[in-house]
């Protein structure tokens, strides 16, 4: 029997395909304006890889912002159990996952069954999600995939003192026209955004291990600077951190497909 | 005779006031420059000119503003709260409730009879509720940042905004352009949306009749409708100088209780 987990980011879409607890291949697409081709697309290019068509398929669950679009899943999960149940599946002593999209950031505490415990998170506010690194990357005319590179390669100390993004932004120019180093000023943000993560996930308590997922999660000067503010060192996760969320959807898909079938 | 003057340099904009016998004879608001030494010497200059006055005819003159720490011709600083509350009183003294919202701040200042500031809160840490939230949405729509506030008598059906974050609020407006949405009914939503915001930093503070409002977003009509009919009061109109003065007209009352207490 084969599932599909389909996740639709506010930039990136995910889709991955399982059969018996294993996983037969996984596709990630940029997201397009509507989520319902996003969808089709990101499942089209996960199904060519495994060299299936749909009607292979038993059964598929959607998450991420754009769920409830999706016009091909047989049911729809929340962004938080589907982070909670991937992470856990991959490393099972993982008891807290912070995860940091496009659009948001959330901590999840799961238990040692992968059932989500509590969680908390915040879309409200740019700061400390992916657009925050998005808009500071094009304020600084560098590749948001070669940020974490550069922030690994500081030496010098600079702090951001803005929280918010658009203050922010600001304050790097500033910093840029006082002749500051481009990798200081990114390692500086990479330090705002790890430590907006930790008291996040200071708010409901994080307990080891500790598993860092989403696409932000790619960027190893967060990453590294996550791991200081927490004071746990984060544990990699064997596949790309940014399909987790794809994962859980087909790990969830697996389990209904049992439930559906005793 | 007295001839004071008071120079606020903001973040955006620089204000600076001349003032005769208690009077305002002169004053200009220009677009900050990168050095607040440079946006103090223009403004006042220019202020000073209006007045057809010089700077060694000046007695006494007070900084404020973000920028105050840089003015080399200042004889004293004030905070921007004390100087915006002093500068309100004046502009309308039966004032208890201010509300200056500046170019990436925004105050709800309570007053005394006389001027004096009660209490006071701020927001500087975020940018949605500030002239920053305004002036980013305006670039969004492309217009200037004047024509903002006629949104709202133009709007029909004013879209509303679910984030308050400029950010996803920029991204927002992006969409509804695409999506062929007139600019007015999402400019309509800006001002309300920037209402929203301010209403609650105002409303954590206690609102004393009479209210009034200063700084640059004052003159947006469309702001100050919204935020009379969300905080249930109405907001005085101010018309004995252009309100963006506020602070600048402040620091040249404290600059006259200044020469005034010397003499004494």
């Amino acid at each position: 029997m084969i599932v599909a987990g389909c996740d639709i980011g506010s930039l990136t879409a995910k889709a991955v395909l399982m059969q018996n607890e294993e996983i037969l291949s996984t596709a990630m697409i940029r997201s397009t304006p509507r989520p319902q081709e996003s969808a089709r697309r990101v499942m089209n290019s996960a199904m060519e890889a495994a060299g299936l068509s749909m009607d292979d398929i038993s059964y598929a669950v959607g998450t991420g912002y754009g769920k409830s679009q999706i016009s091909f899943v047989d049911s729809v999960e929340s962004e938080i159990a589907c982070h909670g149940r991937g992470a856990w599946w991959n490393v099972p002593s993982i008891r807290t996952v912070i995860d940091i999209g496009g659009q948001d950031a959330k901590v999840i505490r799961v238990d040692e069954h992968g059932n989500v415990t509590r969680y908390s998170y915040n879309d409200k506010c740019a700061a400390g999600t992916g657009r925050f690194l998005e808009v500071i990357a094009e304020a600084l005319d560098v590749e948001l995939e070669k940020m974490g590179e550069l922030s690994l390669k500081s030496t010098e100390k600079v702090n951001i003192s803005n929280q918010c993004v658009v203050f922010a932004e600001t304050e790097v120019v500033s910093l840029i026209n006082e002749g500051k180093e481009v990798a200081d000023i990114i390692n500086g943000l990479s330090r705002a955004m790890a430590n907006r993560a930790a008291s996040l996930a200071k708010g409901i308590g994080v307990e080891p291990d500790v598993a860092f997922t989403g696409g932000v999660a790619k960027n190893g000067g967060v990453a590294r600077a996550l791991g200081q503010a927490l004071g746990h060192p984060l544990i990699e996760l064997n596949i790309d951190p940014q399909i987790n969320g794809a994962l859980g959807a087909a790990l969830i898909a697996q389990e209904k497909l049992k439930q559906s079938s005793i | 005779m007295s001839i004071v003057a008071g120079c606020d340099v903001g973040s955006l904009t620089s204000k600076a006031v001349v003032m005769k016998n208690g009077k305002v004879v002169g004053s200009a608001i220009i677009k900050s420059k990168v050095k607040p030494q440079a946006s103090a010497d223009k403004a006042m200059n220019d202020a000073l000119s209006a007045a057809g006055l010089t700077l060694d005819d000046v007695q006494c003159c007070v900084g404020t503003g973000y920028g105050r720490n840089k003015i080399s011709f200042v004889d004293k600083k004030v905070s921007e709260i004390s100087c915006h509350g002093k500068g309100a009183n004046w502009l309308s003294p039966a004032v208890r409730t201010a509300i200056d919202i500046g170019g990436q701040d925004c105050k709800a200042i309570k007053l005394d009879g006389r001027g004096k500031v009660e209490k006071f809160v701020a927001n500087d840490k975020c940018a949605s509720g500030t002239g920053r939230f305004l002036e980013v949405m305006a670039g969004v729509l492309g217009i200037d940042l004047s024509e903002l506030g006629a949104c709202s008598s133009k709007a029909r059906s004013p879209v509303t905004f679910a984030a308050s974050c400029t950010v996803w609020a920029q991204a927002d407006a992006v969409k509804l352009l695409n999506n062929g949405t007139p600019f007015e009914e999402i400019g309509a939503g800006i001002n309300t949306a920037m209402a929203s915001r301010v209403a609650i930093l105002v409303n954590s503070i206690g609102i004393e009749p009479a209210i009034c409002m200063t700084g640059g977003v004052a003159k947006n009509e469309g702001v100050k409708n919204a935020l009379e009919k969300i905080i249930g009061h109405r907001i005085l109109k101010v018309r004995k100088a252009d309100p963006q003065l506020a602070g600048a007209i402040g620091a040249a009352l404290f600059a006259l209780e200044d020469l005034n207490g010397r003499g004494s």
